[in-house]
């Protein structure tokens, strides 16, 4: 064990997985010299050339096309994204080509390929550059779709998407990359995709956060605890395939769901969890499934106004009384 | 060098696209053959050509108008006639029809129904080949219409600034669906377009066997040697409409009649392997009555193929090791 930031932590992975396997390369904006803008790549190009840490220039669908054509002729390629925000510019290569490739040719194909990049709020950077798009890639099917929250779970779940043979959009966000942790360092440590981690335990109240909304939400559980209401938090850590059967489980014990992402409300995630969970579960919920998430405006610049877009502790702590009825 | 050999290769290939299509149509108008059906009849030369300069293990991408492209790279007849019909024993178990077909095994990456959209894709291909290491190269196969879209352009510049081993190969057949090249597209030949991204650009007549296969050659060696990608338009004309049933407003009968009667890619190979001396015309009769048997044969066994299982439905999405009985 070594305590790592999350952004480290990626890196090594990449560093262990490269020496594992002399073909994975990796592609995207930056992430040579400057070592990606945010820093996840910081010194790959001295240990590994440029040949497979390869700069790309600002073509973010040729590139993720490149790589999908590479990872279907035996290259398996990680695909670095500046922005999230910037694959909506690669919307076709990743929607129509990349989910689809093994599925339409009739399971001919194998595509290892993760795209990878940073998503959210918090550093200022607008609305272009601070969205959280993994709704999006959830709809589709042929994408796995993963969202870690610690550094240590960001490495399990970061090692299997590489040794996965299909494609994986793999979600981090900005905010936690600075965020330290105690890292499992065996070379084969991985998270396998649909394994929910109960993060904290609790009897009244089921909550589900993802992301930044891990952390969001379990600072809200020990606010509640002081009120004696004793929350469930559970990460998901993958949305597709998403674990169901930890949720209901827990669903069973509290009778109560909330679910919350800083991804918008509106036909977000969260509302397939609750229309899912309502199906499989109705007989055991004492409330309606509760959702939180964005307000239906694009990401605001003000930070104030920021802060008013986006689910905050309190919203979430208000958010399981009124579960409650309290 | 057009060999003999590769001259028949070529003429047979050619004649089994062109009588495949042509019984398409005959099973389109039957009704028993449905979905997005865009014909190649009238283009057989450049895939044909091209595709005889490649190895099973060089990588193609195709495009919505991809038969032609997956025949002329090895596929069988049936199994392409069993895809179109989606029936189970087709390429791609009946989940792709006209415009998917893919066979990996032969290199073929893929007809892709995006108009530029597979062009990344085999300038993918093109990377897995140098980090082989052993000489394979790929071929981007697009239309006039696909050289307006970014995604190409990008490609190119990447192709280009990293040296890959592809051959860009435009298949200019004058519209995209009714829309001219002198409507959409800022230059005459596309192939200037090329000096754009620093890499040779050729404009050939893409009706001519030994024209296209003059500068295939030497994009095909070029790319095998480790120097870099190059481009090639190929001027030439599709019979039929964009699909079955296109009225086809945007041209005259007059324009279609002299690419039909003048300029027929086949025909004219035909004569010119008869001046050459190169073969009689009962021998070239007889590799094109082979290839209707061959496109007839392919109709009868897609009719006799069973509808796939809607089981596969889920379970072909994502590759799954246990399911496959092997590793990743």
């Amino acid at each position: 064990m070594a305590e790592m930031t999350y952004s480290q932590a990626l890196r090594d992975v990449v560093i262990k997985e490269m020496k594992r396997d002399p073909k994975l390369f990796m592609m995207g904006e930056d992430i040579a010299t400057l070592g990606g803008a945010y820093g996840v790549t910081k010194g790959l190009v001295d240990i590994f050339g440029p040949e497979r840490i390869r700069n790309a220039p600002i073509s973010e669908a040729a590139t993720i096309g490149i790589g999908l054509g590479a990872a279907c002729c035996g290259i398996p390629a990680i695909v670095e994204l500046q922005y999230w925000d910037f694959g909506l510019v690669a919307a076709d290569q990743i929607i129509n080509q990349v989910a689809k490739t093994r599925f339409v040719f009739g399971a001919q194909a194998k595509v290892p390929l993760v795209i990878r990049g940073q998503q959210g709020i918090g550093r200022g950077n607008g609305a272009t550059h601070s969205q959280s798009l993994e709704t999006i890639f959830v709809h589709f099917p042929g994408l796995k779709v993963v969202v870690p929250s610690t550094a240590n779970e960001a490495v399990g779940l970061f090692r299997s998407a590489i040794r996965d043979p299909n494609p994986v959009c793999f979600f981090e966000h900005k905010l936690l990359y600075a965020k330290k942790d105690e890292i499992n360092e065996d070379p084969d440590f991985m998270i396998p995709f649909g394994q929910a981690r109960i993060a904290r335990e609790g009897t009244d109240c089921t909550i589900v956060g993802s992301m930044l909304y891990l952390f969001r939400s379990l600072e809200a559980a020990d606010l509640l605890a002081q009120e004696g209401i004793n929350v469930e938090v559970i990460d998901p850590r993958t949305l597709n395939p998403f674990d169901y059967d930890t949720v209901i489980e827990s669903v069973k014990k509290t009778g109560r769901l909330l679910v919350v992402h800083e991804a918008h409300r509106k036909a977000g995630w969260g509302a397939e969890v609750a229309a899912e969970v309502t199906e499989r579960a109705f007989k055991y919920l004492d409330a309606p499934v509760a959702r939180l998430g964005a307000v239906d405006c694009p990401i605001p610049f003000n930070p104030m106004l920021e802060k008013a877009a986006t689910p905050q502790v309190s919203q979430i702590v208000d958010a399981v009384k009124a579960l409650l009825y309290k | 060098m057009l060999t003999k050999e590769r001259k028949k290769q070529i003429y047979t290939t050619m004649c089994k696209i062109r009588h495949f299509e042509l019984t398409v149509i005959t099973m389109f108008e039957a009704n028993v053959l449905r979905g997005s059906v865009h014909l190649y009849v009238g283009e057989e030369a450049i895939a044909a050509t091209i595709c005889s300069l490649l190895n099973d293990d060089d990588y193609i991408a195709s495009t919505h108008r991809g038969h032609g492209h997956c025949i002329a790279k090895g596929a069988t007849l049936a199994k392409s006639m069993a895809e179109l019909m989606g029936k189970a024993d087709g390429y791609c178990k009946g989940h792709s029809g006209s415009m998917h077909i893919a066979d990996f095994t032969k290199g073929n990456l893929g007809a892709n129904a995006i108009v530029g959209g597979g062009v990344p894709i085999a300038v993918g291909g093109a990377y897995a080949a140098r980090v082989n290491g052993r000489g394979q190269v790929a071929v981007s196969f697009f239309g006039d219409g696909a050289s307006n879209e970014g995604v190409v352009h990008e490609s190119m510049n990447m192709a280009s600034n990293w040296k890959l081993p592809v051959i860009f190969v435009c298949e200019n057949n004058q519209y995209a669906v009714s829309t001219s090249v002198s409507e959409s597209t800022s230059v005459k030949d596309i192939s200037v377009r090329a000096k754009g991204y620093d890499m040779p650009g050729w404009t050939v007549d893409g009706n001519d066997v030994e024209e296209i296969y003059k500068v295939a050659e030497k994009a095909v060696k070029r790319a095998r040697e480790g120097k870099g990608p190059s481009f090639i338009e190929c001027k030439t004309y599709r019979w039929f409409g964009h699909w079955m049933g296109d009225p086809q407003p945007y041209r005259t009968r007059d324009e279609v009649k002299v690419w039909r009667e003048e300029r027929d890619p086949l025909k004219r190979f035909r004569e010119k392997l008869i001046a050459s001396g190169d073969f009689t015309a009962a021998e070239l009769d007889a590799i094109d009555k082979a290839a209707e048997e061959e496109a007839l044969a392919a109709k009868e066994y897609a009719l006799s193929c069973p509808e796939p299982d809607p089981i596969d439905l889920e379970t072909d999405v994502f590759y799954v090791p246990e399911k496959e009985g092997g590793a990743n």
